[in-house]
């Protein structure tokens, strides 16, 4: 017995009263809903992803896009989603791929986590009047200095700083390789993070000629297929990342099929044009955390440790342990990648049941290193499913010293999230190497939407901070007192050190 | 709202307690009837080579004797007593309060630089964290804390307070929100030598509290004036700060003042920020720091708090109200409001 | 007229001015107070056309709400003389603390010495009511912070008083600022508008320097002298590009 088709996804109808016939929908469809017969717009519906790319470009409103209009019956365990995936692998024996992040409905810490506001005893400061210190240093810090008061009552610092990428707003752009995303979609990242004063990760895919200008504000990436990697890509980045894993994919490599390695993607990965960028696992130079520290030191050595090295880290049970060990490591900056981090394409099994909440990684990170009396020396980078100026504000009051966003950044770019960056034909321009699709995401106007989202952010941030009557971002970092919860149970809250509200 | 008032005698003489209760009662308006204190420096010349230990037993029979004994575990107590009070109509004798002169074990702690006060930094941080009943409000050499819930005035008379003197005194109108009533949650707050008279709130209580934690320092007292005497401790005592560079760590002037800095100090005050940025305190506050030869009066980087100096003779005068020194020292001279972020400095000159 | 004393030692504020109302009531066109040590509130709140005259320590909130009076302190006053002071004057021989003339909506305040921090904060004008605030001196920063009207008048006798205070007019969307000299960019808050003050400025600002110069017994004449650097709102709504709509 056949399993037949599954209902659609999407139903499509355009709405003859309204339409023009005038086909950019046609156009603009990269998945082949549309088309036009005999001057009328016909739709195959069971194409849909539900991008709205149909929908923005539509002068007329006349498209209308519903969600599941045929279901299964309502089963509590016996899921849509868990319905298909069996179809799915009855037919095809096969790992189920799917892109961006978890998509199954854990609760969202972040939700169940409210800010404090001051009321009398202390006044709230008004960001828009008063100084309020958004800046961030992320890299080493000394534990202490040494000062030496002169004659003349000069004081002379004897002690030397490492350098530290000095960040104007605590919000930085993670690793979205090229590759994954197209050449316009880092152009439009790349130039927002340098005019704003922040910083942006190449990825795994090496540095694209074209964005040799903006190398100052990017973070190279040395990840354990050493795509793109030599002496020159380590110089040009103002820090180097070293990811071991990726909060969507936690303990697993990646792959970026040789469809997508066109030549362009070719020359920045060097690699040959159509193979397939198969990144391992682990590194198979490191096996262990004294290796770790092989690699930390010897990119430090090749760059005369002029370049702060990160450490990235999927968010695991065991995180707090293990960034006790990199911060020894020689290490200046850990980023903890939280499950609910995006990504252009992983096994559905991980993305949606492997790794912990961001949310508890980062509080039981800075708590370790609290008590080992060296949190400070060390930053911590929190990302995977920051949504929103409140999410960043609550992560460094659990600790965090800055985030990286990644899928909150593309949808500045247009993205909808619909999931299906792994097809290659992002009709957004976005998740894809396919000229004419590429081509419709215009740098100029990507780089100044996402400008635009980081400075809304921070403003927000600002107003957050000056309500809880801090003038500045250190105070606001770790500070788990201007916290509380919202029916998290006890033992999430002794994780993350914060009261219920009303305690 | 608060009150606070400190005052040095550079050449060391002594005063007694009477003027500085007038002082602190003249900023009644600041407290509200629930706590006040005084520290003075000075006061036990007998023992002056001993760390006066000042204890609140909520019970002398159930308590008293395991501190006894912890003490005894890691030195000698010379002499100890119930401290002297009177018995006053307003003042409700919720603790007994009990002082010893202790002389820790130095080779107790071989391995410290500083070994006679990390034992009775240690002895502090034990008893407030593991004994129930049993509170050590004041641990430094020749120093004595009073405090209790009530108004100054009657604090001030409840421990006689006249009786005392000193070359330092700090004093304490309290109008509390957090712990209303304990005596415990009355200021100075006391850690060794160092002593803290503050006014406001700190709103970065949650990260400095983490932070100085981290070094081994532990906040018992449920409010966050405690952190600031541990704070001084950490960043004067032990990483060798002086005094202006720990107000420097503790309200640093702003980044972008910082960026106009001529090179050498925008080094300094880069380095000051980036190592001491969990120290910042941040939210309004106004306070007094002292140690056996100096005292220091400081408020947050954007003045939320007032705070105001004034000079006669060898005397440094600071309070939050020039009616409160005038009380002191009617002829007071160089009346003057520190900037904010800026310390006001008194040291001994003997 | 009819003048009386009071002798404020010991005394708490509520008889106070419990004390001088009963004055004002009975019609005293002069009251004398001496002896004050940091009483605050006096003429809280005081209506009526009549002359006080404080010695001593002057607390907080000095001439709150007060409409009509006119108050000479000889000495300093604490925290915000004039807040939300609606006619009226104070004129304080000394120095004051922070926040004075918070919120002020009419009258003149006199200062002969420096004053605090956020002097000036959130005054406003209507109608006919502008109020004005003149320094002897210096003001700490964020002097005129949020200002929405009125005058603030800083003679600035120490000339380099102010080079390190910041925020000066941060938020001002009414109202104008005169320092005498010239003022760093750095030193300006967020929308404001600098500029050399001009002869019609000049001609606002001429009877006040007389009248300070009158009240303090100074030669007005360096001070007429001096170029005066304006500093108004940018805009009347400095803040409205920040929002959109949800």
């Amino acid at each position: 017995m056949s399993i037949g088709t599954v209902p659609m996804k999407f139903k499509v109808s355009v709405d003859s009263e309204q339409c023009m016939a005038c086909a950019r929908c046609v156009e603009n469809c990269s998945y082949g809903v549309f088309r036009m017969e005999d001057g009328v717009v016909r739709v195959s519906s069971r194409h849909c992803v539900a991008c709205h790319r149909c929908l923005a470009m539509c002068p007329r409103d006349a498209i209308s896009i519903e969600s599941r209009p045929i279901d299964y019956r309502d089963h509590p365990l016996w899921t849509t989603g868990v319905k298909e995936a069996i179809f799915n692998q009855a037919r095809t024996g096969k790992i189920i791929v799917g892109a961006m992040g978890n998509a199954l409905p854990y609760p969202v810490i972040f939700d169940r986590l409210v800010l404090d506001a001051c009321q009398v005893t202390n006044p709230s400061i008004d960001p828009l009047r008063e100084p309020m210190e958004l800046r961030t240093y992320i890299g080493k810090k000394p534990s202490h200095l040494d000062l030496r008061t002169k004659e003349n009552g000069d004081v002379e610092l004897m002690s030397t700083l490492v350098p530290n990428l000095k960040l104007e707003t605590p919000i930085m752009i993670g690793h979205m390789s090229y590759g994954a995303i197209s050449l316009n979609a880092q152009t439009s990242l790349a130039k927002a993070v340098s005019q704003i004063g922040t910083f942006m990760g190449t990825g795994e895919g090496g540095l694209h000629e074209s964005l040799y200008p903006y190398q100052d504000n990017m973070i190279v990436q040395v990840a354990s297929g050493r795509f793109g990697v030599n002496i020159d890509y380590l110089e040009r980045g103002a820090a180097i990342e070293i990811k071991i894993g990726q909060g969507a994919k936690p303990g697993i490599g990646g792959h970026l099929p040789g469809e997508k390695v066109n030549k362009e993607v070719s020359v920045t990965r060097m690699i040959p044009e159509g193979s397939d960028a198969i990144s391992p696992a682990p590194h198979h130079d490191i096996y262990s955390i004294e290796d770790l520290k092989q690699l930390v030191r010897s990119l430090k050595e090749a760059t005369e440790w002029k370049k702060p090295v990160f450490v990235k880290i999927a968010a695991v049970h065991n995180s707090a342990a293990i960034a006790a060990g990199i911060a020894r490591s020689s290490a200046d900056a850990i980023v903890i990648d939280g499950f609910r981090g995006g990504t252009g394409a992983a096994p559905r099994v991980f993305r949606d049941h492997v790794g912990i909440p961001v949310e508890a990684a980062i509080a039981s990170v800075d708590a370790k290193l609290r008590q080992q009396g060296i949190r400070n020396e060390v930053s911590v980078i929190a990302s995977g499913g920051i949504r929103e100026s409140a999410d960043v504000a609550k992560i460094i009051a659990l600790g965090a010293d800055a985030v990286y966003i990644g899928t909150a950044a593309l949808i500045a770019l247009g993205c909808r999230v619909c999931g299906t960056c792994n097809r290659g034909v992002c009709a957004w321009g976005i998740a894809t190497q396919r000229p004419d699709l590429v081509k419709r995401l215009d740098p100029e106007i990507g780089s100044n939407q996402v400008v635009n989202l980081i400075h809304g952010w921070t403003d927000e941030l600002a107003e957050l901070m000056g309500a809880a009557g801090i003038n500045s971002i250190e105070s606001l970092r770790g500070n788990r007192d201007r916290l509380r919860s919202y029916m998290l149970d006890e033992a999430l809250m002794t994780v993350l050190d914060v009261k219920s509200v009303g305690a | 709202m608060c009150g606070i008032i400190g005052v040095i005698d550079r050449k060391r003489e002594l005063m007694d307690g009477s003027s500085i209760k007038r002082a602190l009662s003249k900023m009644d308006e600041r407290g509200s009837g629930e706590g006040a204190g005084y520290v003075a420096y000075g006061v036990f010349p007998e023992f002056k080579n001993y760390y006066a230990i000042h204890v609140f037993f909520d019970n002398i029979h159930e308590s008293k004797a395991a501190v006894d004994h912890l003490l005894s575990e890691w030195g000698i107590v010379v002499h100890d007593e119930e401290i002297p009070t009177s018995d006053h109509a307003k003042i409700r004798k919720i603790h007994t309060p009990w002082r010893y002169f202790f002389k820790p074990d130095a080779t107790l702690m071989p391995r410290s630089t500083a070994p006679e006060e990390d034992i009775v930094a240690h002895i502090v941080m034990k008893v407030n964290t593991t004994m129930a009943g049993v509170l050590v409000f004041s641990s430094g050499k020749n120093i004595g804390v009073f405090k209790a819930s009530g108004w100054p005035e009657d604090v001030a008379e409840f421990y006689k307070i006249h009786e005392y003197k000193g070359y330092i005194w700090l004093g304490h109108n309290r109008y509390p929100t957090n712990t209303p009533g304990w005596w415990g949650g009355a200021h100075p707050f006391n850690l060794l030598n160092w002593s803290v008279v503050h006014n406001g709130e700190i709103t970065s209580y949650g990260t400095n509290r983490r932070y100085i934690e981290s070094y081994g320092y532990h906040c018992t007292m449920f409010t966050d004036t405690e952190v600031v005497a541990y704070l001084v401790d950490l960043l004067v005592r032990k990483h060798g700060l002086s005094a202006e560079m720990a107000v420097k760590a503790l309200a640093p002037p702003f980044w972008d003042e910082i960026d106009r800095m001529p090179e050498k100090a925008r080094l300094l005050h880069t380095a000051i920020r980036l190592a001491y940025g969990p120290a910042l305190m941040n939210g309004p506050f106004a306070i007094v720091v002292a140690n056996e030869d100096s005292i220091v009066g400081f408020t947050d980087r954007i003045k939320l708090r007032p705070l105001v100096s004034g000079e006669y003779g060898n005397r440094l005068y600071i309070s939050s109200e020039e009616a409160a020194i005038r009380t002191m020292e009617p002829d007071v001279e160089n009346i003057m409001m520190p900037r904010a972020g800026s310390p006001i400095i008194g040291r001994l000159v003997v | 007229m009819n003048s009386i004393e009071i002798d404020a030692k010991e005394l708490h504020y509520t008889p106070l001015n419990q004390q001088i109302r009963k004055a004002v009531r009975e019609g005293a066109g002069k009251i004398t107070v001496r002896n004050l040590m940091g009483q605050r509130f006096i003429a809280d709140g005081l209506k009526g056309d009549v002359a006080l005259d404080l010695h001593g320590v002057a607390g907080g909130d000095l001439g709150m709400f007060m409409s009509g009076p006119h108050i000479t302190l000889y000495g300093n006053a604490d925290h915000a003389p004039g807040n939300t002071m609606d006619a009226g004057s104070i004129v304080i021989h000394g120095s004051a603390g922070d926040a004075v003339a918070h919120s002020m909506r009419g009258g003149k305040i006199f200062v002969r010495d420096t004053i605090g921090y956020r002097g000036g904060i959130h005054m406003k004008q209507y109608l006919d009511k502008c109020p004005v605030l003149v320094l002897g001196d210096s003001a700490r920063s964020f002097l005129g912070e949020y200002m929405a009207g009125g005058l603030i008048l800083v003679l600035r006798q120490s000339p380099d008083s102010m080079d390190d205070e910041r925020g000066i007019g941060s938020g001002i969307h009414g109202g104008e600022i005169f320092i005498r000299g010239k003022i760093g960019d750095d030193c300006l808050g967020v929308g404001t508008k600098k500029d050399f003050c001009t002869n019609e400025g000049i001609t606002r600002i001429i009877p006040l320097i007389h009248e300070f110069a009158a009240k303090f017994g100074i030669d007005p004449d360096p001070l007429l002298k001096s170029e005066y650097t304006r500093i108004s709102p940018a805009s009347a709504r400095p803040f409205a590009n920040k929002y959109t709509w949800e």
